[in-house]
């Protein structure tokens, strides 16, 4: 195969410059030292950083995120294993239309799923609660948790499973004992990944949430909808650093490219 | 298989889905309905919404020319987003794949990452970039003389779809970048061989090789981009509407929920027939070259 010429490498820099632009320059005004928005060009400073602390909306809204998110995932990975477990090892009537249901959330927009789920919630009398949240999120998050629920049942070797049917074992103790840490790896960066979705969701949850359970992007988007200023960037570094660490683990745990390619999509 | 095994393995399939079926059709599918049932409710001022089935918000959207030039804005926003995706993510995806082993992996990181950072901090990023007449992106195109005066960003149709484009970005890659992983080298070495130009290898081999791969990319973009919500009103403001953020004030400013579910179905229904549509196509397109 032929090797970059001097204009692929000069096209390749230019695209990768303008991709980090955008992220770089929150990340370096967010160390201004001035009042104003401004690249730290005198030295380095924390103090928008430091300004978070005075702004309590934003910490709740934090804590409220982390919580939406964890417990979501955590919520819809119960929903998407025993699913995923049936869709990658039975043929049955209805398989292919219930994969497609599942993964449909990934093809509605997320503001007619806010809107619907306003008018549902709203209903139902749980406008603006955390549980209207949760189930929300549970919707959205699951078809991550399930693609990779699903390749890792699809990869799995049968036969220690058939080993411990053979030697007696019931089945729960089969999936408790053998299958559920065989799909592990596949089921823990479902969940990372089914985190990050909710951690970072706006479109929907911009619709659901009411003062007191928003989320820190949709605080992010309110306030920026008033003015921009430095501790929106500081508060933004903040998020872009705490996916970051979670894209690494998942990285280590999983390897970023196969969950971003969605490898084994409906385990055909 | 004994008879009660058998009957077992029937059964399983659907016992170890009825959770998640039951949850999908009780808070996902019954809400869309209510919400197209909702597009049909009458609503006024002071009497809020009324559970009566007329076509009021269906014949103001079909009438109103306000809602036709919102809907071609935001579809003419997400078709100049997609065509800007494709024009630099398929070259930025061919270039990716002739690298060594561990530029690659590395630019690849550096590439689809952004697609889980937090939509909001990349648009306030490119909010930052713009920054009124004298933004950075400004000083750089005047100092470098590619511009006389400053192009306005924030608040135009431009900006949106730049910031989108970047958004969208690590979807044409990824999706070029897998039909990549199909393509055999060794056609290219053997045009090469046989006195093919680099134009020529790249018109006649490589073009319609990668082509269901941008064309896939292309509707993921497209469906995301006239769908988008954040980035538009960040960057379009409160003036310049598309249609999600349109949905988003008639429900939460204007509190007219019938004629934002009207808007939200529309582009809902919109969305499918273009992406069904288009998928078939390609698909027919694509299975009579291979026959």
């Amino acid at each position: 195969m032929r090797r970059n010429g001097p204009l692929a490498l000069i096209f390749h820099t230019i695209f990768v410059i303008v991709m980090v632009a955008p992220i770089l320059v929150v990340c370096l005004v967010a160390f201004t030292p001035e009042g104003f928005l401004s690249l730290p060009t005198n030295g380095f400073s924390l103090r928008w950083f430091r300004t978070i602390a005075n702004y309590p909306e934003f910490i709740h809204a934090f804590w409220v995120s982390l919580g939406l998110g964890a417990l979501s995932s955590l919520v819809g990975l119960l929903f998407a294993v025993p699913a995923a477990l049936a869709i990658a090892r039975y043929r049955f009537r209805g398989r292919d239309v219930l994969a497609a249901l599942f993964l449909s959330p990934l093809m509605i927009p997320h503001v007619v799923l806010g809107i619907a789920f306003l008018r549902f919630f709203t209903s139902a009398g749980l406008g603006g609660s955390f549980a209207a949240l949760i189930i929300a999120h549970v919707i959205i998050v699951f078809p991550f948790a399930l693609r990779l629920t699903l390749a890792a049942a699809t990869g799995m070797d049968r036969s220690v499973e058939m080993a411990a049917v053979s030697l007696g074992a019931g089945s729960w103790t089969l999936f408790r004992r053998v299958t559920l840490p065989l799909i592990l790896p596949g089921v823990i960066s479902g969940w990372a990944l089914a985190f990050i979705q909710s951690f970072d969701d706006l479109t929907m949850t911009v619709f659901l949430a009411a003062p007191g359970t928003e989320t820190l992007p949709v605080r992010m988007f309110l306030y920026i909808q008033d003015n921009i200023d430095p501790l929106v960037t500081s508060v933004s570094a903040c998020v872009i650093a705490i996916t970051m660490t979670a894209l690494i683990l998942l990285d280590r745990f999983y390897g970023l490219d196969r969950v971003l390619a969605g490898k084994g999509d409906t385990g055909r | 298989m004994s008879m009660a095994a058998e009957e077992r393995s029937a059964r399983a399939p659907w016992a170890l889905t009825a959770p998640a079926l039951m949850l999908f059709v009780g808070v996902l599918l019954i809400p869309l309905a209510m919400t197209v049932m909702l597009s049909f409710h009458d609503w006024g001022q002071y009497k809020g919404i009324e559970p009566v089935f007329i076509l009021k918000n269906w014949h103001e959207i079909a009438t109103d020319p306000y809602y036709a030039e919102m809907f071609w804005r935001t579809f003419r926003i997400a078709i100049l987003t997609t065509l800007l995706t494709a024009l630099l993510g398929a070259p930025e995806a061919y270039i990716l794949n002739r690298m060594s082993g561990r530029w690659k992996s590395f630019f690849l990181l550096v590439i689809l990452g952004p697609l889980l950072i937090s939509v909001v901090a990349r648009t306030l990023g490119w909010a930052l970039l713009f920054g009124g007449n004298n933004g950075l992106v400004n000083k750089l195109l005047m100092s470098l003389g590619a511009i006389r005066s400053p192009i306005p960003f924030m608040f135009t149709e431009t900006g949106m779809v730049v910031a989108l484009a970047h958004v969208m970005m690590p979807f044409m890659v990824l999706s070029v970048w897998a039909a990549l992983q199909r393509l055999d080298p060794q056609i290219e070495n053997a045009a090469m061989s046989l006195g093919a130009s680099p134009a020529t290898i790249i018109r006649r081999i490589i073009m319609p090789q990668i082509m269901p791969g941008v064309l896939s990319g292309a509707i993921i973009v497209f469906s995301l981009s006239a769908s988008a919500f954040a980035t538009p009103a960040i960057i379009g403001g409160r003036r310049l509407k598309v249609a999600a953020t349109l949905a988003y004030d008639e429900f939460l400013n204007t509190l007219n929920w019938p004629l934002g579910a009207a808007v939200a179905t529309l582009l809902l229904v919109a969305l499918v027939l273009i992406v069904v549509g288009s998928n078939a196509l390609i698909e027919r397109r694509y299975a009579e070259v291979f026959r």
